[in-house]
């Protein structure tokens, strides 16, 4: 029957059915949005929801922030086609967080207003500070987005019966013309409610499936294992590691690579980061990543099982033939089990998320920009909160509109969204986490130092992805008869790593120390004092406000 | 947009004074006396996890019963920890240190850091780590 299914025709399930739960969806976060947008007011409403979304309500939003497209769809696929290798996704996505409870979340959280450049420029000279921290800022989003656009891509050709280029690219301007109107209209207050309800729907759609496979298998985990293996692809162990990356030594140091970019990247995601400053103190900042951690953990063990049963019971055969790729695993498991119906509703579900996602980011980029580069370095602090949320507003329709090219753009592209946000990851790891340790627990950091880890970091992990077997040069794959890089034809590839945070993570938590121990720059020490005892103790730090 | 003045209303010496009084090298001594050693371990342990995957993979396909293997039971492991720090931490938390951070949040709100600041200033850098 799955032989069928991929030949007959490209779309699986009843496209109606689809876009009405997706409609349902839309209309549902619509109203809710309009009516968080009436307490809409300040700056501190538009970017951090007045401070006033309770600790759980924030961790249900972390969640919702963070189990992207990538965590449902990428790591789901690649379980299913290379079973353990897909598992090491998620291990590293969790234990990242670790990093957040235990070093960031609670000291940010008492020393920042609005961006994460409130913090690195605290204590440092303020306007190359803030200008690196933006530029970085945005260049993760943009890396994150690609990723969250090429998943909506995909899912728009296996769901909705969508085909031919022109029809997908209005599908893909609608999703984007949405968002952008939640970014406008909600602010952080209507996307936090977004992410709480795709969150919950997400969660509850997983631990659906998760049961409904488990009882396939007589609640057997082990039955169930040996269902995927034996439907693997021939001589391929998807039980034990390797799969995916055990072939080569240089496809090994790939994975080692991989795994540190995803454990130190989360802490430094600027729209995770981000999500701190909405709520009221440090130590629901604390419970928010509490509640996080569960939700995150209790989702991935979930997608674990939906991985393997995806595996035993569609067969990675089919699942690679279908539009989508590695990515249509989920949905089309979800077809297997209840047919139409459900199908519709994790296709409605996968939808929410990558809009949900999509809003966090760009609100997150578009912060950044107007606070940081427009109001403290292009009007050096001369302007009224109102006008910056002015030029946030204006910003975010940019965001989209870059955004929607770029899904447009992705379409074409099998490539699994897991390992596109793993780039965004090691691109925060770079650029982002050394700086924000070092301004936290090192009271010698200078501006120097920051500015050559930011840069460093960001031009090293961008450059070797540039010249990596992502842009050219990857062998061309038999089957498609296409190379797995993003440019066809040609290869300038001389770095050997598909994920650059091996080589660039070190590099930049050494320039920061190298620019520190060679500048001329004396730390600021009363500034010092002021930055460690705030994020200590949380005196004066920004309060809800009150309506 | 009002401007939250509540930090201005603090002088930098009162920081300086807060900074260096005894209580608050103790709270950092305890912050840190938890979350760096843990952020080794279970980082080390994180990395040993990732080295064992990709270097001894046969290792990891070491079955324990029926089709559940070594390195699932490991992966799984990393879960049951992550759950079990981020317990510990608050604990940790919940005991050690926020006793004192609201104590001197409560303190520098009533400005009592004010003269200390003058006195201290020649020994800052003793917090210094």
């Amino acid at each position: 029957m799955s032989d069928l299914l991929a030949a007959e025709s490209a779309t699986i399930g009843e496209p109606l059915i689809n876009i009405s739960i997706f409609g349902c969806f839309v209309l549902i976060t619509l109203v809710i949005t309009f009516r968080a947008s009436r307490s809409n007011k300040s700056a501190a409403d538009y970017y951090a929801a007045g401070r006033n979304i309770s600790g759980t309500q924030n961790g249900l939003a972390i969640a919702g922030d963070y189990l992207s497209a990538a965590s449902f769809l990428g790591i789901t696929g690649a379980i299913a086609v290379y079973g353990y290798d897909g598992f090491l996704y998620s291990i590293g996505f969790l234990v990242a967080w670790l990093v957040a409870l235990l070093l960031v979340a609670e000291l940010m959280r008492n020393t920042a207003r609005y961006t994460m450049a409130d913090v690195l420029a605290f204590r440092m000279r303020q306007r190359p500070v803030r200008m690196a921290a933006a530029i970085s800022t945005l260049v993760i989003s943009l890396f994150y987005l690609l990723a969250q656009m090429a998943g909506a891509g995909g899912l728009v050709t296996l769901l909705l019966g969508v085909t031919g280029e022109a029809a997908q690219a209005v599908v893909v301007t609608t999703v984007g013309a949405l968002m952008i109107f939640y970014v406008l209209v909600g602010g952080m207050r209507g996307t936090t409610y977004v992410q709480i309800i795709k969150a919950t729907l997400l969660i509850f759609g997983a631990f659906v499936m998760t049961v409904w496979v488990l009882g396939k298998y007589g609640f057997n985990l082990s039955a169930l294992l040996g269902g995927a293996q034996e439907n693997a692809v021939e001589g391929r162990n998807v039980l034990a590691p390797g799969a995916q990356y055990g072939a080569t030594d240089t496809s090994k140091l790939d994975f080692v690579s991989l795994g540190l970019a995803l454990v130190l990247g989360t802490a430094g995601l600027p729209h995770v980061l981000m999500r701190f400053y909405t709520v009221p103190t440090a130590k629901d900042a604390r419970r928010s990543v509490v509640w996080a951690i569960w939700l995150i953990g209790i989702f991935y063990l979930f997608s674990l099982v939906i991985g393997y049963g995806a595996g035993a019971l569609v067969g990675p055969e089919t699942i690679l033939g279908a539009p989508g790729a590695v990515n249509a695993a989920a949905p089309l498991l979800a077809f297997e089990l209840g047919g139409t119906v459900l199908l519709g509703i994790i296709a409605g579900v996968a939808f929410a998320t990558i809009l949900a996602v999509v809003a966090g980011l760009t609100i997150t980029a578009s912060a950044s920009f107007a606070h940081d580069v427009y109001a403290s370095v292009i009007k050096k602090g001369q302007v009224t909160g109102s006008g910056e949320v002015h030029v946030a507003r204006i910003t975010a329709v940019v965001i989209g509109a870059v955004s929607i090219g770029l899904g447009i753009l992705a379409l074409q592209a099998g490539i699994n969204i897991a390992f596109l946000v793993a780039l965004a990851f090691a691109v925060a790891a770079s650029a982002n986490l050394p700086t924000i340790l070092y301004t936290l627990f090192w009271n010698k950091f200078t501006t120097q130092g920051a500015l050559w880890s930011i840069y460093g970091g960001l031009i090293a992990c961008v450059g070797l992805i540039l010249f990596s077997p992502v842009v050219s040069g990857a062998p061309v794959n038999p089957v498609t008869g296409k190379s797995p890089s993003l440019i066809q034809d040609v290869d300038f590839a001389w770095f050997p790593l598909n994920n650059p945070g091996l080589v660039s993570i070190p590099l930049s938590f050494f320039l920061g120390w190298l620019g520190t121990k060679l500048s001329k720059e004396r730390p600021d020490e009363l500034k010092n004092a002021e930055l460690e005892v705030r994020a200590f103790t949380g005196i004066g730090a920004e309060k809800a406000v009150a309506h | 947009m009002s401007e939250p003045n509540e930090r201005r209303l603090l002088t930098p010496e009162e920081y300086l004074g807060a900074q260096n009084s005894p209580e608050f090298v103790d709270l950092k001594k305890r912050f840190r006396a938890f979350a760096f050693p843990m952020t080794f371990a279970f980082f080390a342990w994180y990395l040993l996890y990732v080295l064992l995957s990709t270097y001894a993979p046969d290792l990891m396909a070491t079955r324990v019963f029926g089709n559940v293997n070594l390195g699932l039971l490991l992966g799984l492991a990393q879960f049951v920890t992550t759950f079990a720090i981020t317990h510990l931490y608050v604990a940790h938390a919940n005991r050690r240190t926020d006793p004192i951070s609201d104590e001197m949040r409560e303190r520098l709100e009533h400005h009592e850091y004010r003269t200390a600041g003058a006195a201290t200033t020649d020994t800052e850098g003793a917090t210094r780590v």
